[in-house]
């Protein structure tokens, strides 16, 4: 991991793209859904939340959901995120791409990326837990079902992150 | 054949085998996309590099015109997909800010798994954010309960919204993306 072996090239972006076109195809063949990633969190948290008090999690609109029959630690979403996580593991080691470091800009330290990174993981919880779905579970497969919602959520995640970005410049320039 | 082959409320093991074969390639489509690497993804909002756009919109194209067929040919039963429900007051306010934490974080919520998953500690604190995040947001709607269920307009489709063909609406997206596609191509080739 540490020896400076060369990585190969990232694929065609359309290329990459049909292929996820292909695996969200056949999860809606196989099981009848499409892919997500943000409901694993929040089934995790509904289940770590009822380890310690379960009273409260069950008075949460949002834990009670996912505390229903097979329970929070078997929701479909986690273990396909398991599964995303192995799957780019695999395909990183398999093209020389793994790599321990903290990605970010000069303009700011490892510190401050770290901080930004967190902060925005809280806020993305926040906002899926309200659009019922991330990039994943809203925009691309409630998009792929031509969805209002999905396509809602779509076009004001993009303008939001777009509107925003002439103030972050300098944390990715 | 009647898709879907495995619907709601068959065997559990089968289906969680499913999700990690399915999560397995949805993880390395990202990962040999470039999305698991925060400035590459951000490059999309200072029109430095458009792949978030290209990935997505290839991939929904390609699914929803998979589905449309599928289902067209009597292979694919559509009523039995599960579509992820509208509800239009808190997906506006959560599109913002869910707009907002992306361009923070650098990463979503997918990516930041393929990032966390090849060595960035920077996804990795994307993750504890997340998790952090939902705590949060189950105590928030826990007390903010009627603007969570605010406008809920259920599973609603676009051809529902426009009173238009299922058919008449994919057409009308492939043509808006492949315009799109093109539109970049000659961007990029303009500044190269």
């Amino acid at each position: 991991m540490n020896t400076p072996q060369p990585a190969r090239a990232y694929a065609d972006p359309y290329l990459a793209g049909a292929a996820l076109g292909l695996v969200l195809l056949a999860a809606f063949v196989l099981v009848g859904r499409g892919l997500g990633a943000s409901g694993a969190f929040a089934s995790t948290a509904a289940g770590a939340v009822a380890l310690v008090a379960p009273e409260q999690a069950a008075a949460s609109p949002l834990f009670a959901h996912y505390l229903s029959a097979p329970g929070p630690w078997l929701e479909w979403l986690t273990v396909e995120l398991l599964g995303v996580m192995l799957g780019a593991w695999l395909s990183a080691a398999l093209a020389g791409r793994l790599l321990v470091t903290v990605e970010h800009a000069a303009a700011i330290t490892r510190r401050q990326r770290l901080a930004l990174a967190f902060g925005g993981g809280v806020l993305m919880a926040a906002g899926a837990v309200f659009a019922r779905g991330c990039t994943s579970g809203q925009a691309l497969t409630g998009g792929a079902l031509l969805g209002v919602g999905g396509w809602l959520f779509l076009v004001l995640a993009f303008a939001s992150a777009y509107a925003l970005a002439p103030l972050l410049r300098k944390v990715w320039s | 054949m009647s898709a879907p082959l495995l619907p709601e409320g068959s065997s559990l093991g089968a289906s969680l085998a499913i999700a990690l074969v399915l999560g397995m390639g949805f993880g390395a489509a990202l990962e040999r996309a470039g999305l698991g690497r925060a400035g590459l993804l951000v490059g999309q909002f200072y029109g430095r590099d458009l792949r978030v756009f290209k990935v997505m919109f290839s991939a929904l194209l390609v699914a929803m015109l998979g589905v449309f067929w599928l289902s067209r040919l009597g292979l694919l039963e559509l009523s039995a997909l599960y579509l992820p429900p509208t509800y239009l007051g808190p997906q506006l306010v959560g599109g913002v800010v869910f707009g907002a934490g992306l361009l923070v974080a650098g990463l979503c919520p997918g990516t930041a798994c393929v990032a966390a998953a090849t060595g960035r500690i920077d996804g990795v604190f994307v993750l504890f954010g997340l998790f952090t995040g939902m705590l949060g947001s189950g105590w928030l709607v826990r007390y903010w309960p009627d603007f969570y269920i605010n406008s809920a307009r259920g599973a609603w489709t676009l051809p529902e919204l426009l009173g238009l063909s299922y058919g008449v609406v994919v057409c009308v997206i492939v043509l808006i993306a492949l315009a799109a596609f093109g539109l970049l191509q000659r961007v990029e080739r303009g500044a190269r």
